[in-house]
């Protein structure tokens, strides 16, 4: 079944209100909020988890306080500045620790624990539109490329359990680590932009991370009315990309009256902005090898499917 | 001092934010563009730019005549970045965060330090005032080295005790959010009254508490969406330095790449007054931590 990702490279464009009207007009789909970090989809989906995990990963270094010599050794070896000698103690501060094990090796007293850590908790759950994969990152941990790729193989599995036709995942910002978790192996990504000069610089990075990974994508250009020359640009730096554009949105105050409700536009009201989001996810489907009317595959063809399948092996280390 | 420009959610206005409290900073003032996977200050400040630093991160090379397999390298290493098979030892640059432990572990000297390039480090003047910004390179997906870097070149270029620094931070509350506040002495925190808005911030609150931060909030586009913002400020002690209303001309300005303190005197002077708010915030944190 395909994966359909939505990401943005800048945040706030409005992947997470699209993501959830897809989820309403999509025919059974497995979701999956992949923006770990800050997830919001549950917010519109109101979901009713049924099972919820520990995520556990990664270790943090913790000086035992009687066994320290104070020999300053692990002060030395560590790359990221993260333990100090405040006199009484010898302490790691966890939000600089990375996890590398380099001082609990080098301590002349073995004087260094080094226990798992856990960084949030994911959920299986159910709502009005189908199952919801997510989680929730503790704030201030790390590992979220892990996280992700976590929550994507759960959502596969759950998927072919349940025979869902397609997983629809609403992505995290920017290019980093979490978003080339989410892009491994998905089919279509649909990048969420808006008219400014923050919009079109970040849709060119995510664009040309999407071409790293040769993933075929589309562009939806939100509040597209703000300023209809930025649009213009957007469209015509899309079209010299050879990506296509498949909807230019309107700005309405609905859409977050909709949030307000706890409801997606498309539930909310008939307006505009849900007619021609309906017919994007017409579009979607078509693209996505959903619906079969015409003999157009997906955007691009995908040469470099090899190369992600590598990336995703990698990824889980990360 | 240094004033962090954070929030849990994107989009909400942060880099508004900064570029208008560059604008208006009543002392000297450095601009640094912590959000390195997507950089945008520079497109409202329009910085010159004088040097351009490439960032890179020290990584493993084996030289296989001096190795003797004895695997203490792919031990120790917690990132799989390094291995051994048999008698042969393959790395993996890109999954390496280097901490140099392979390097400092083999007894026989040889596993030496190479360079995977994360991105660059672009330096100049905006407004008259030193400017920074780091840019992930397109692929990396590690932020935190390359932000990390843009610190250090900060503090070799920029005298940060004799001016202040504000940093446009990136959005989230993981690693590169918490990379990006964990040095800064007041953070202010960007949301929208939406519910989206409010929930991310319960998230940054949590996150940047744990760091001690001093905090306060700056509402973006007030007048959208409900009051929960408002309560849950409320509840948590966490002061509003700024309201920011909805206005179209503002969304408008903001999209023709303006800063928005420009767009009227009010809206100047709205910020003028987070300024002053954020400076005693800072001040304080200064005296509380020297005494």
């Amino acid at each position: 079944m395909p994966e359909i990702l939505v990401i943005s490279g800048k945040g706030g464009t409005g992947k997470t209100s699209l993501t959830a009207a897809f989820c309403h007009l999509a025919d059974q789909p497995v979701i999956c909020d992949l923006d770990v970090d800050a997830p919001d989809l549950h917010l519109l989906l109101q979901p009713k988890t049924i099972t919820s995990q520990d995520f556990i990963s990664g270790n943090e270094a913790v000086v035992q306080a009687e066994n320290c010599s104070h020999c300053g050794t692990c002060i030395d070896v560590c790359n990221w500045g993260a333990i100090s000698d405040t006199g009484p103690f010898v302490v790691v501060n966890p939000y600089k620790c990375e996890g590398c094990k380099v001082c609990v090796q080098f301590c002349p007293e073995e004087a260094i624990d080094f226990p798992a850590k856990n960084c949030g908790q994911w959920y299986l759950s159910e709502t009005r539109f189908g199952p919801l994969v997510h989680a929730q990152l503790i704030p201030a941990e790390e590992n979220s490329g892990k996280l992700v790729a976590l929550l994507k193989k759960e959502a596969k599995t759950l998927a072919k359990e349940k025979n869902a036709p397609l997983i629809l995942s609403d992505g995290p910002p920017g290019i980093g680590c979490p978003v080339i978790s989410a892009l491994s192996g998905a089919d279509l990504a649909v990048l969420v932009t808006e008219p400014t000069p923050s919009g079109i610089h970040d849709l060119k990075r995510v664009l040309e991370l999407c071409e790293h990974f040769s993933t075929p994508t589309v562009v939806i250009i939100n509040k597209a009315d703000l300023n209809p020359d930025q649009a213009d640009a957007i469209e015509d730096f899309c079209g010299e990309k050879g990506r296509r554009v498949i909807a230019r949105l309107p700005h309405d105050a609905a859409m977050t009256e909709a949030m307000v409700h706890g409801k997606t536009i498309t539930e909310f009201r008939s307006c505009e902005l849900s007619t021609q989001l309906k017919s994007a996810w017409e579009e979607i489907k078509l693209l996505a090898g959903l619906e079969v009317k015409s003999p157009a595959g997906p955007a691009t063809e995908r040469s470099g499917a090899n190369n992600l399948s590598m990336l995703e092996n990698k990824i889980n280390y990360i | 001092m240094k004033i962090a420009v954070a929030s849990g959610k994107g989009g909400t206005g942060k880099t508004t934010v900064t570029a208008s409290l560059m604008s208006i900073w009543p002392s000297p003032a450095a601009a640094v563009d912590l959000d390195v996977e997507e950089p945008n200050l520079h497109l409202f400040l329009n910085p010159e730019i004088t040097e351009t630093i490439p960032a890179t991160l020290e990584i493993p090379v084996v030289d296989e005549d001096k190795c003797t397999y004895c695997r203490k390298c792919s031990t120790l290493c917690q990132f799989k970045a390094i291995s051994v098979f048999g008698e042969v030892v393959l790395t993996f640059p890109e999954m390496c965060h280097g901490c140099g432990g392979c390097m400092m572990i083999c007894p026989e000297g040889a596993v030496s330090a190479g360079k995977r390039q994360l991105g660059e480090i672009s330096v100049g003047t905006a407004l008259g005032l030193p400017f920074l910004m780091g840019r992930l390179r397109v692929g990396e997906a590690m932020s935190p080295p390359l932000m990390r870097s843009v610190l250090a070149a900060l503090e070799t270029r920029v005298d940060t005790t004799a001016q202040d620094i504000i940093i446009d931070a990136p959005p989230g509350v993981s690693c590169p959010a918490v990379t990006a506040v964990m040095d800064c002495d007041v953070v202010i925190l960007v949301t929208e009254p939406t519910p989206f808005g409010v929930y991310d911030l319960k998230l940054a609150h949590e996150a940047f508490s744990k760091l001690g931060k001093p905090m306060g909030v700056v509402v973006n586009r007030a007048g959208i969406g409900d009051d929960a913002v408002y309560a849950f400020c409320r509840g948590s002690n966490l002061p509003i330095l700024a309201e920011i209303p909805y206005d179209r001309r503002i969304a408008t300005a903001y999209s023709q790449g303006k800063i928005v303190a420009d767009v009227s005197d009010t809206i100047r002077e709205t910020f003028a007054s987070l300024a002053e708010k954020a400076r005693r915030m800072g001040h304080s944190e200064e005296e509380r931590c020297h005494a």
